[in-house]
């Protein structure tokens, strides 16, 4: 049976994990690879590393990063962040990386998704979608910039349109539980999973186990994906596969 | 043991190349028919679309060098779907090594592509799950399949049963990406090394 993902999701800065972690036992917390490699071997379905610089030197750095990750790591990963181009997406593939993802760039001018997917297949192409409900209108609306900026684009249209011009899956983030640690969106994502047949990641708002088993139930979601909780070891990822086990959620454990 | 992985423009295959220097192999990555005939094993890996490698592989030949391969033979994703004889992707006609069709994920509410950990189960005499359970999870992504026919050696079921594993003389295959599926995909490919 094919089973619910539990993705950590890593921030990068210049090379580095940044947002701190809490695993006393590695020798360099802020060692994405380090970290990486544990989260592997403590259970994690895949990882996602996200750049959040994008400069040209850093670039470089993020390239050599993901040479290194792939050489210690044993399940498939995703790189996000600043990347817009066939160029970046070649680059970060050849060096190892399983996924990538796309956000701005893909709101910025739509077709990039197309051109990525017929150059590189459907298969390693994300789309990732911030998205933060606007109530004077009343619907979900698409952001960019970390959420600060909205854009025109309603999000389940956006979701519509990438899997037409060819996403693989889509990485869906709500702002407004983002950081909140009260849970996953979940009446959102089970719309965004119903109008897309591509994959959903939800992500944004964990903060106990039981938001977890929410989001693969009435969220319909395909995986869930978590930052801090993990970092912090606030919930450790053996134990929460355990437990949705525990709740028929299907889990590789 | 030389090693040759086949290059051809189906896409990342430096997973494959990083999984076998953690196992400690090394290997020629090459389009070179010389090298790879003389190979003690070829791996054939890739994602990518159908048409377009078969297009790619027609081009340089390769496709009757693969096929008159004797020596071990390990396919993975698209290289079992190129191993087959058809695929309903870019309708293209294969090497054609497994007499199989490679169709379309039929589904009305599955997501496609097939994205993440399944489990998989061994039929018959299987070499490759030496040391492994009889299920295991590991990693897929792909919209097109092999049914489940006489070289199946070990089925997935999404929406309906298919080919996870295929065989037949020197040639295996697998649908799932053995480089990318843990300490499962590890010993799998330990195993196809050490055939």
């Amino acid at each position: 049976m094919l089973t619910k993902r539990i993705i950590p999701c890593l921030d990068i800065k210049e090379g580095r994990t940044v947002k701190g972690t809490n695993f006393v036992d590695l020798r360099d917390a802020g060692d994405p690879v380090e970290l990486g490699a544990l989260y592997a071997q403590q259970g994690a379905d895949e990882l996602v590393f996200l750049d959040i610089t994008a400069t040209v030197d850093d670039r470089k750095t993020l390239v050599n990063l993901v040479r290194e990750v792939a050489r210690h790591v044993n399940i498939p990963f995703t790189v996000g962040g600043g990347i817009s181009s066939i160029a970046d997406v070649s680059a970060l593939l050849n060096a190892g990386a399983d996924k990538v993802s796309i956000n701005s760039s893909a709101v910025r001018r739509p077709e990039l998704v197309d051109e990525l997917a017929l150059a590189f297949g459907s298969q390693c192409i994300i789309v990732a979608i911030d998205t933060r409900f606007e109530p004077a209108v009343g619907v979900d609306f698409v952001h960019t910039h970390g959420g600060r900026r909205i854009t025109d684009k309603k999000t389940l249209d956006w979701a519509r349109e990438v899997e037409n011009r060819g996403a693989g899956e889509i990485l869906l983030t709500s702002m407004d539980a983002d950081g909140t640690k009260a849970g996953f969106a979940c009446d959102l994502t089970a719309k965004v999973s119903s109008a897309a047949s591509i994959p959903i990641i939800a992500s944004g708002g964990a903060g106990t186990m039981e938001h977890f088993t929410e989001v693969f139930t009435t969220g319909k979601a395909d995986a869930g994906l978590a930052a801090s909780i993990f970092h912090f070891k606030e919930i450790e990822i053996l134990a929460l596969k355990n437990y949705l086990a525990t709740q028929g959620i299907p889990m590789r454990i | 043991m030389e090693i040759a992985i086949i290059k051809y423009n189906a896409g990342n295959v430096a997973s494959v190349m990083y999984a076998l220097d953690r196992i400690g192999q090394k290997y020629t990555w090459t389009d070179d028919p010389e090298q790879i005939i003389k190979a003690d094993k070829v791996i054939f890996p890739g994602v990518g679309e159908a048409s377009t490698a078969m297009a790619y592989l027609k081009e340089k030949g390769l496709d009757l060098v693969i096929k008159g391969l004797k020596q071990p033979v390990l396919a993975t994703c698209i290289g079992m779907q190129l191993l087959c004889k058809h695929s309903e992707e870019g309708n293209v006609d294969c090497i054609g090594v497994f007499d199989v069709e490679v169709k379309r994920f039929i589904s009305q509410d599955l997501k496609i592509p097939h994205v993440g950990w399944n489990s998989i189960t061994s039929k018959g005499d299987n070499p490759l799950m030496k040391g492994l359970q009889d299920e295991e999870f590991v990693y897929f992504v792909h919209s097109f399949c092999a049914p489940v026919n006489a070289y199946t050696t070990a089925v997935c079921e999404y929406g309906q049963p298919f080919s996870a594993m295929l065989q037949k003389d020197n040639f295996y295959a697998a649908q799932f990406h053995a480089e990318i599926s843990g300490k499962a995909g590890e010993q799998i490919l330990k195993n196809f090394l050490a055939l």
